[in-house]
């Protein structure tokens, strides 16, 4: 096969629009809200988990024929927890200032939902390469509404992007009176909730029935 | 043997168990020493920034930062209820938050209104020498913030009462309120303001508004909009940490010794 | 007395666990539609989190801090195993979740056949999860953790039932195609959070 054959196109691709894991499985929500006032933090976030859900799910993949069906729960919870600390251990070593920020967060990447989703929803079913796709693209999906919810919150709540002062402040000269709002996690829900209105005017099948 | 019979189920989920162990303790293992070293840094550098020898929201190399400190900071240890130094313990090697965890190490606080519970009995402070020899001393504060312990710096020049810097190197607040802590212009604001007023009782407080600068309201800083509760926090930690249960008396043998 | 009292209050309305911290959020969106559905996991949750908070409180001071195992013998002293601590909870958590389990399907099968799916689902919410973090982090000792536990578990019960009292409502309202379901759903909890933060300002 191909590297990038129609199913494994569709596992990449599928994840950013037409089945995106925040907006429309509703999966990997609680971490979109509190890592996304910045937009390196909320980048971080995204490749840890980009990371953790591909390699999860390559592990589950080659071990779907082999796993009880009585304990496979558990062992993707193994799996995917030895992994996440792995991931943290590494930040801690290389990254530790941005490490402190994403603390309890990152911690939290075994409970979501967006990599248990995949390993048991796909992964326990479909060949490894193709799993392993699979869960980079719900990463990037989930990226895609981490970096624009991000960027929205730093931009009008800081006037920053990445650190950078963008809009002078009004409170050093300039003209920018910063929303505050907008730094305080239900920004992060209204944001979503806007997005998911444009998302599915755009592809009405995504609308929920009345 | 059948996937689903108990013994398979059972040598399976021992052998993901010992490869998944394998996996978590060698990545600690290997990586520990640098974790530890990163976070050692990471303390000096609050350091350095609290005493001014870094301005603050400057970030300077790694290897930088490990010259300046090892010149120019020189920790020691304070038996915090006599306030003399502490002969015959390594400072490198004190953690001052485990001691205030151990109860053999500590002692519980009377009741304060920074919430802090248990206070070491001996605690870690740098004595700094900046430009033309000017000596400050640095001492760890630390207090109850809206969503957490806040954990810092504060930089107090020879007279033990005007401050240079405060510095939080940890703290759980709002990233944009309460985590403007950590923003260099308000750090900017505590340089040349008095810890202690003239019957040296802590005086250092801040307020809502905007206090003058440092030559005509000593005692004030400015409080982070929109975080009224870290702020508050704030001000109770570092009168509590300047008085009689911290490092009041330490501070008080400075004087008498004519600084640090 | 007062101190556990502000830490129970605190727990339930200042840091509610779905409105405040926003954990457990993908049930909490999942589950609120009736009220029913919704009563039923938050039952769960707080069975679940009352259970396994000081459960995990014990195994951290005993078992995983930097010379808990000293107990078992003074050379142990030296034993760090706080990199376990993940996967202990998680551990924990899930077998738990196991137990309850099993324990309604033979003492309670009406209540165990009306949670369904949920029960097991228990297992990944990151609120029991982040709950025992958060209690790792702030150092809590036994009691506190009890009534922490508790506590979280209410406030995430009272949150998911507003949450349905609510949504139950809506499904009369006539919003635009686009926002039907969960884009309105996020609306509201977003309202629903700002009101909570009200409680914020309270001060013990």
């Amino acid at each position: 096969m191909a590297l990038l054959d129609k199913p494994r196109r569709a596992a990449l691709l599928d994840p950013l629009l037409r089945n995106n894991p925040i907006a429309l499985q509703m999966l990997g929500i609680c971490s979109a809200l509190a890592v996304t006032t910045r937009l390196d933090k909320a980048l971080v976030m995204s490749l840890s988990l980009t990371l953790v859900a591909a390699f999860s799910s390559l592990a589950v993949s080659l071990l779907r024929r082999h796993t009880p069906s009585s304990v496979r729960i558990i062992v993707q919870l193994a799996i995917i927890s030895s992994l996440v600390i792995v991931v943290d251990q590494v930040l801690k070593a290389y990254l530790y200032e941005i490490s402190l920020e994403l603390s309890v967060f990152v911690g939290l990447i075994i409970t979501n939902c967006i990599v248990l989703g995949r390993t048991e929803g796909f992964a326990m079913q479909n060949p490894p390469l193709t799993s392993f796709i699979d869960g980079i693209g719900n990463g990037l999906g989930y990226s895609l509404v981490l970096a624009t919810v991000g960027f929205i919150r730093e931009f009008v709540g800081t006037g920053a992007v990445f650190g950078r002062q963008v809009l002078p402040l009004a409170g050093e000269g300039g003209w920018y009176q910063p929303n505050s709002m907008f730094l305080l996690a239900p920004a992060a829900f209204f944001i979503i909730a806007v997005m998911i209105w444009l998302l599915r005017t755009a592809r009405p099948e995504q609308q929920e029935r009345e | 043997m059948k996937t689903d019979s108990p013994a398979y189920t059972l040598a399976f989920t021992a052998a993901v168990c010992v490869a998944c162990s394998l996996l978590v303790a060698g990545s600690n293992v290997l990586l520990r020493e640098r974790q530890e070293e990163n976070r050692r840094l990471y303390l000096q550098k609050n350091v350095l920034q609290a005493s001014g020898l870094v301005a603050p929201g400057r970030t300077i190399p790694d290897r930088e930062a490990r010259e300046i400190f090892s010149q120019r900071v020189e920790p020691r240890l304070v038996d915090l209820r006599s306030g003399e130094y502490v002969r015959g313990m390594d400072p490198r090697r004190f953690d001052q938050r485990r001691a205030r965890g151990d109860p053999a190490q500590s002692r519980e606080a009377a009741p304060n209104p920074a919430s802090v519970r248990r206070i070491p009995n001996v605690a870690l402070v740098y004595l700094v020498t900046g430009e033309a020899g000017a000596r400050q001393v640095v001492i760890p504060v630390e207090g109850l913030g809206l969503y957490g312990t806040l954990y810092g710096y504060l930089a107090l020049e020879r007279d033990t009462t005007t401050i240079r810097g405060l510095s939080f190197y940890e703290n759980r607040e709002t990233p944009g309120l309460g985590g403007e802590v950590d923003n260099p212009k308000w750090k900017a604001l505590w340089d040349g303001r008095r810890a202690y007023d003239e019957n040296w009782k802590p005086r250092i407080t801040l307020v809502k508004g905007q206090a003058g600068p440092p030559q005509r309201d000593p005692y004030r800083v400015d409080a982070i909009a929109g975080a009224t509760m870290t702020s508050n926090g704030v001000s109770r930690l570092l009168q509590f940490w300047l008085d009689e249960q911290g490092f009041g008396p330490y501070l008080r043998r400075l004087r008498e010794r004519g600084g640090p | 007395m007062e101190h556990y009292l502000e830490l129970a209050i605190k727990s339930v309305f200042v840091e509610n666990m779905a409105l405040a911290l926003f954990l457990g959020m993908c049930s909490f969106l999942a589950c609120s539609r009736r009220v029913e559905t919704a009563l039923g996991l938050g039952v769960a949750v707080l069975f679940v989190q009352a259970l396994t908070l000081p459960l995990n409180n014990l195994l951290l001071r005993y078992l995983l801090a930097e010379g808990a195992l000293a107990w078992l013998h003074e050379s142990l002293a030296w034993v760090d195993l706080t990199f376990l601590t993940f996967i202990v909870f998680i551990s924990t958590i899930a077998a738990t979740v196991q137990v309850v389990e099993m324990a309604l399907d033979r003492y309670f099968p009406a209540l165990y056949t009306s949670l369904g799916v949920f029960l097991p689902l228990i297992a990944v919410n990151c609120a029991i999860l982040g709950g025992s973090l958060l209690m790792a982090e702030r150092d809590y000792n036994f009691p506190e953790s009890v009534v922490y536990g508790i506590g979280t578990g209410f406030g995430f019960l009272l949150a998911i039932v507003a949450m349905a009292a609510v949504r139950e409502r809506l499904a009369y309202s006539n919003p635009p195609a686009g926002l039907r379901g969960l884009g309105l759903t996020f609306i509201v909890v977003g309202l629903m959070s700002i009101g909570f933060m009200m409680f914020s300002g309270m001060q013990f």
